[in-house]
């Protein structure tokens, strides 16, 4: 269990050198998409649009932030990740086109996230949930946001971060998969519960 | 009742219950802290108990899901003005969203528009309850929705019975896995009927987890799945340990001979409630949390 201090653009090289329970720190640009954002993010690739930044080596944040704007400036009130299994619906898509490096989010991810992190090239860096105030304090500014026609949650925020994290490696780019591990082991407990309980 | 004072103590409850856990929650979670044997375990409690003492003291939602708000309002029949606390309660949404402020969390289920103030058709959602006297307690409880999605109904077999109940609960709290944002609370409920149960499995939630069941029955059955919860190994935020709940509430109502409804209703860490009852003198008393 090693601990790494990236910063973006991150390479593929370096996203290969993380393992399962290493603790990741991220310095540089992360941007939050949740469902629509990805959703129309793969739409305008289809339809060859151009997005509002290039994503390659960044870490897509999985968070619908409360944002608060001052004197014509955003502030990031509270940050913290969302669940990513929503996600699995597009995420492999989304490395595949986009060569995010790192997927930041809650609750891990499924299997063919996990095929496309290995594939490609990506880690999958799981945030304590809920744990907003913490997030907040490591964004030190609000680049841009865009599409916030989609909504605050739901809306591209753009963000600059220092030593963003700690994230927890759950997902690395070797098709290991913590969450997974730890679901194996719950599931081997059923019956013994069952037992116990005399159901 | 003056409707501006009833106004005033929805948007400090809504701050209260966003900003600062309850102390039974707290407690119960620096206790899991404590025990929890797992390292990655321990990590994310740490992160927690970081991220709810930041809050706290920054006066900042502790996450930035701040829920759909959720009122449960117990009126004294002698309570005047009664038709003018809906109205009262959502406009103090409206100005808690943009005060503290609050993540606008109402979106229209067809076009898909967020309204932006946490109001919409039939939000914020009031549970009306009738009591004597001439006092209003008022409750607010924000509910994520990370932990709302894995809520569950069981329409079980009368033949199923208590068995089946346990076996529902410990295969909703499975199937759930790392999503609710471990360790959580679980409100759970029997009889009824399917909105019934899943009313009873809900407001279970709001008994603080320092206060037992008036039911000692229910107190046992409680113990059972609490301890069987956290046979399951998922752990704090899933990523393995011992605390997977840090309790469980269960309440019931009669049922039809030919139905046996379970909810399971499901709470994230972030267990935000607060409460006040406010007298017809205008006195303020708040039950949770201490006045800010």
């Amino acid at each position: 269990m090693a601990t790494y201090k990236l910063r973006t653009p991150i390479s593929e090289q370096d996203v290969r050198k993380l393992k399962v329970n290493d603790t990741l720190y991220i310095t540089g640009t992360i941007f939050t998409a949740r469902d629509e954002a990805h959703h129309r993010a793969l739409a305008f690739h289809k339809e060859g649009k151009k997005l509002p930044l290039d994503l390659q080596g960044l870490a897509v944040f999985h968070c619908g932030p409360i944002v608060k704007k001052k004197d014509d400036k955003w502030i990031i009130v509270a940050a913290g990740p969302t669940t990513s299994t929503r996600m699995d619906l597009f995420e492999d898509e989304f490395i595949k086109n986009f060569k995010v490096r790192v997927v930041i989010g809650k609750g891990g991810m499924g299997k063919k996230t996990t095929d496309a992190m290995k594939k490609h090239g990506a880690v999958y860096g799981a945030f304590t949930g809920g744990a907003a105030v913490l997030a907040a304090k490591a964004i030190k500014n609000v680049k841009s946001v865009e599409w916030y026609d989609l909504g605050m949650p739901e809306a591209m925020w753009i963000l600059e971060a220092e030593d963003f994290g700690p994230l927890t490696v759950a997902i690395d780019a070797h098709g290991n998969n913590l969450f997974e591990d730890v679901q194996k082991s719950v599931e081997t407990t059923r019956q013994k519960i069952y037992e116990k309980l005399g159901a | 009742m003056d409707e501006k004072a009833i106004e005033d103590v929805a948007v400090k409850l809504l701050r209260m219950a966003v900003t600062e856990l309850p102390k039974d929650v707290k407690k119960a979670l620096q206790r899991a802290h404590h025990e929890e044997k797992s390292e990655a375990g321990k990590t994310q409690l740490t992160a927690i108990l970081d991220n709810v003492e930041l809050a706290e003291k920054t006066r900042t939602p502790m996450c930035q899901d701040t829920g759909v708000i959720i009122f449960y309002v117990k009126a004294g029949a002698k309570v005047k003005n009664l038709d003018t606390i809906e109205d009262a309660l959502c406009r103090a949404t409206r100005r808690a969203t943009k005060e503290i402020p609050l993540r606008p969390n109402a979106v229209d289920p067809f076009t898909q528009k967020n309204s932006g103030d946490n109001t919409g058709r039939f939000l914020p959602f009031i549970n009306w309850e009738i009591t004597s006297g001439d006092s209003l307690e008022l409750t607010v409880f924000p509910k994520g929705g990370g932990s709302e999605n894995v809520c569950a109904l069981g329409m079980l077999r009368p033949g199923d019975g208590v068995k089946g109940l346990k076996r529902f609960v410990v295969d909703t709290l499975i199937k759930a896995g790392a999503k609710p944002c471990p360790p959580n609370i679980l409100g759970v409920a029997v009889g009824g009927g399917a909105d019934i149960t899943m009313k009873l499995a809900k407001r279970a939630l709001l008994r603080p987890l320092d206060k037992p069941n008036p039911d000692p029955e229910l107190t046992k059955l409680e113990k059972e799945l609490y301890e069987a919860a956290n046979m399951t190994g998922i752990g704090p935020m899933g990523l393995g340990g011992k605390f997977t709940v840090l309790g469980v509430n269960v309440d019931y109502a009669h049922r039809h001979p030919a139905s046996y409804p379970v909810a399971v209703a499901v709470q994230c860490w972030a267990a935000r409630r607060a409460s006040a009852r406010i007298h017809p003198d205008g006195q303020v008393e708040y039950l949770t949390h201490e006045a800010m």
